[in-house]
């Protein structure tokens, strides 16, 4: 990598520099304080984080678990454990001790949120990115990830057009644990999933490199600061369906007379600035810390895959399925793996549980679809 | 090709959204705006979550 321009990038060029690129997102974090109000440019410095963490230090989610079912290396998928349990350790007693400024990713376990969340694993497998991973690719250039994440956003949205329907398959109430006896079971039911991962491990690929130590922990502070500064924990799929639900808005849909976007916490989204929308910020912010990244170690000059076009069309179809099934979900990787069990969701394991045998599916799927890049 | 350009094509999606954002939702309040961290503010969260199932 070169010491002062990008791999193969002229100096000067429109991504060309490290200070520039830094100099600019600072700028946008003032300028969204300055426009929205302090809380939304901190947000969109959390994002940053997210991303220069998620990016700079290969913390994922779909190649991890794509590690453990191939090769049975467990190290990503026990990263994401310790993250989940840092949150937990903080998060759990602070929503028991603050339950009015701070809410919960609780949501209830159902017939279409199950099928949702196989058919989400089944799709981060095919484009190798999930919720976060698809917005950290596309940030890095990727161009897999650059063409699902529109087609994300749109399958998303059209999940919430159908949600109710979805929902009336068949829905169960809710059910959370809480404050410190919640705690003690949401630790003991990580370290028994990441007991069972070592134990099916390969000898030796429990051990956490140096990097997935720090990721697992920069993650979680980030988490926690989501949780801390919007009282909400961390989700993506949210920001992404509300993208294009502005998009159809701006092309004279009336979506006053859906359900999910007639209700007033969406209604109010739907009719105010991204610039106040708390998964919006963290998105954008965590495609910008991946570009950060990627310019900072010159990975922009990589060259692009050369795939056959069934699997560029497979691509597309992935993206809409991420989207729409993570919105029947009740989230995707983040919003219901990550922050769902970390706050207490019987509704996050069972994503887990699906997700992960759908990703089984999704593994094997690649190499049909023309997904495995030719040399 | 490189990743260059799929990049720049993100960075001026991106930019995209919130132009067309910026024509149809109304402006930010600064002076609105809540207080910096949720937690000790005294207020409900206001934001949306993936998790919400809906009405």
């Amino acid at each position: 990598m070169s010491g002062t321009t990008l791999a193969g990038a002229p100096a000067g060029s429109i991504f060309g520099g490290r200070v520039l690129p830094v100099a600019l997102a600072v700028l946008a974090v003032l300028a969204v304080a300055v426009l929205a109000g302090g809380r939304y440019g901190l947000l969109l410095a959390i994002g940053l984080g997210f991303g220069v963490a998620l990016e700079g230090l290969r913390f994922g989610f779909a190649g991890p678990w794509r590690a453990m079912i191939l090769r049975r290396e467990p190290a990503g998928l026990l990263a994401q454990l310790l993250a989940i349990g840092l949150v937990a350790a903080v998060a759990m007693p602070l929503l028991a001790s603050h339950p009015q400024e701070l809410s919960p990713a609780h949501a209830p376990v159902g017939w279409a949120m199950v099928g949702g969340a196989f058919v989400f694993g089944v799709a981060m497998q095919l484009v190798l990115g999930c919720g976060s991973g698809t917005l950290v690719n596309a940030g890095s250039g990727n161009v897999v990830g650059a063409l699902a994440l529109p087609f994300f956003a749109i399958g998303s949205f059209a999940g919430s057009l159908h949600l109710g329907w979805w929902n009336g398959l068949g829905l169960a109430p809710v059910v959370a644990v809480e404050g410190v006896s919640g705690l003690a079971i949401t630790l003991a039911g990580l370290a028994v999933v990441a007991g069972l991962a070592i134990r099916l491990g390969v000898p030796g690929g429990s051990r956490l490199p140096r990097r997935l130590w720090l990721a697992a922990g920069v993650i979680a502070g980030l988490a926690l600061l989501n949780l801390v500064v919007a009282g909400q924990p961390w989700g993506v799929v949210y920001g992404l369906g509300l993208w294009a639900a502005k998009g159809a808005a701006a092309l004279g849909a009336d979506l006053s007379a859906n359900a999910f976007w007639a209700a007033p916490a969406n209604a109010e989204r739907l009719a105010a600035s991204l610039l106040t929308d708390v998964t919006s910020l963290t998105n954008f912010g965590i495609i910008a810390g991946a570009l950060l990244v990627s310019l900072w170690r010159g990975g922009l000059g990589a060259g692009l895959p050369r795939l056959p076009v069934q699997a560029w069309v497979a691509v597309v179809v992935a993206g809409l399925l991420l989207g729409y099934s993570s919105r029947l979900a009740f989230g995707c990787n983040v919003g219901a793996f990550f922050s769902g069990i970390s706050t207490g969701s019987l509704h996050g394991w069972v994503w887990f549980l699906a997700a992960f045998a759908g990703s089984w599916l999704g593994i094997r799927l690649r190499p049909a679809l023309g997904l495995e890049a030719r040399p | 090709m490189t990743r260059r350009p799929i990049a720049l094509l993100v960075v001026l999606g991106i930019a995209g959204v919130l132009a067309l954002d910026a024509t149809i939702s109304k402006p930010p309040n600064p002076y609105r705006a809540p207080p910096l961290l949720a937690l000790g503010s005294g207020l409900a969260p206001a934001g949306a979550h993936c998790s919400a199932a809906g009405s």
